[in-house]
């Protein structure tokens, strides 16, 4: 059990080597470690030295998913699988982990704390109420894909691909899109209207601001992959700061 | 600011820094979660706050996926936090630095982001330097390139959030002083902008998706009808 903890803990800091040589695969080989010392001869043996080498080598992946691939490669090196084989699947499980766990995670899970986020701030709640939400709620998610990716990696071994046709994987972010759409929208008007609520509205309308705030989008969206949003924001808070100290 | 405010924010900077890529990726770095801590540290949670949920809007524009570079939101965050909550600012104050805050934070994680690179390459000379070790399966090579690799890290995100937040603070003064403009809402000016570029990407994340468009739209009115009844 104490191994496990210690290879799954090891799992948050996959990317504390992280570098553009051999990517996260060091981090394999460190999160991997106390699993490798139960091999023939412990820690020093010579199986174990030699699955530490293989698996300080090029590796990348999604870092959450990562631990899918740990287990898996924890497991096929204590049953003794063939050092071949174990090459061609670390080779061969990259793109797919890369993949389903950009899509999962970066464009689909964090987006959607993050809506919810902003409708909790919209919706009126304190600082602690908006951390609670976004932090409580993206590391629920967080955590738990980890600790499945470990397990789930360790039973299946190098048949680890039957994990990846997890319903989570394949459904997940077409529902985590939805949602996000969903909540992005309830979010942003009372956003808005939060943000500019009061006597600090000064003569703005909400109606017009909303108005002006969608058009933006709208421009945005169309020019996507030409120009990044939060550059022209940039952009335009530059023009607001100069025009309002040199007026 | 008073040496032991500095210090805790150039620990919470050394954290959320940490916290983007090496450990544990909690989203402690994001600017809602950094902004804000900021802004408690400095005894305005509010202020942290409101600029958080401004930098959030943008930094949806920009996820890590894959090996990309991406804007360092952690310790810009921290800075822009700061720059809205200090020094014991009113609500007034903090809705009239709020656009520099938020400017600064944008150019802030522009900046920190080289760092990150920076410490890939340094990683990765670490790397090269124990390679003979490494290739033979040396456990403490490994480990210890690990382990260096977050201790710098940790160092990273400290010194460029004390670094900017001790370069902003006095330009900040200086604009404040000078700023001004009759009629507009600062907050609300930022606030249309933020809004905006937030929309833009939610879109990008969720146009591929099938029946996109009705999930947003009901979501819209549904925001828009709680406007109206609330």
């Amino acid at each position: 059990m104490g191994t496990w903890l210690r290879v799954y803990a090891r799992l948050f800091a996959i990317q504390g080597g992280f570098n553009y040589e051999v990517m996260i695969g060091n981090g394999i080989a460190f999160a991997a470690e106390p699993a490798l010392r139960l091999l023939p001869g412990g820690r020093g043996g010579e199986p174990y030295r030699a699955a530490m080498a293989r698996h300080s080598r090029y590796f990348n992946a999604h870092p959450y998913l990562a631990a899918l691939a740990v287990g898996a490669l924890v497991r096929a090196e204590l049953d003794g699988e063939d050092a071949v084989r174990i090459e061609r699947f670390r080779a061969a499980c990259c793109g797919p982990l890369g993949a389903a766990g950009d899509r999962l995670v970066w464009a689909g899970w964090l987006p959607f704390c993050s809506a919810l986020a902003l409708l909790t701030f919209g919706a009126g709640f304190g600082a602690a109420g908006v951390l609670a939400v976004f932090v409580g709620t993206y590391n629920l998610g967080h955590v738990t894909l980890r600790a499945w990716g470990l397990r789930a990696g360790y039973r299946e071994g190098l048949h680890v691909a039957a994990a990846l046709a997890n319903p989570l994987l394949r459904k997940g972010p077409l529902h985590l899109a939805r949602g996000t759409a969903l909540v992005a929208g309830l979010a942003l008007p009372l956003v808005l209207r939060r943000l500019g609520s009061g006597r600090l509205w000064e003569g703005w309308s909400l109606g017009i601001d909303l108005v002006l705030a969608t058009l933006l989008a709208a421009a945005l969206s169309r020019w996507q992959g030409r120009i990044d949003g939060w550059r022209v924001g940039v952009g335009l808070l530059v023009l607001f700061v100069l025009y309002s100290v040199v007026r | 600011m008073p040496i032991e405010m500095l210090a805790s924010l150039t620990l919470l900077g050394a954290i959320v820094g940490l916290d983007m890529v090496s450990f544990p990726q909690a989203m402690l770095s994001r600017p809602i979660v950094g902004s804000t801590l900021a802004g408690a540290v400095c005894g305005n949670t509010m202020a942290g706050l409101v600029v958080g949920v401004l930098l959030e809007c943008f930094a949806l524009e920009t996820m890590p996926f894959g090996a990309s570079r991406y804007p360092e939101w952690g310790p810009a965050s921290v800075a822009a936090g700061v720059l809205a909550a200090l020094p014991g600012a009113d609500g007034a104050r903090v809705l009239h630095v709020a656009p520099f805050a938020v400017l600064a934070g944008l150019v802030t994680a522009m900046l920190a982001g080289e760092t990150l690179v920076w410490l890939r390459r340094f990683n990765a000379a670490s790397a090269a330097r124990h390679h003979d070790a490494i290739a033979a399966g040396d456990s403490a090579a490994i480990l210890n390139l690990q382990w260096t690799g977050l201790a710098v890290d940790f160092v990273r995100g400290g010194v460029v959030t004390l670094v900017f937040v001790v370069a902003l603070v006095p330009v900040r003064d200086v604009l404040e002083l000078h700023a001004s403009v009759a009629g507009a809402s600062p907050i609300a000016v930022l606030a249309v902008v933020a809004i905006g570029v937030a929309g833009a990407a939610f879109w990008k994340v969720v146009h591929t998706t099938v029946g996109y468009a009705w999930w947003l739209l009901a979501g819209l009115l549904g925001g828009c009808t709680l406007l109206v009844l609330t």
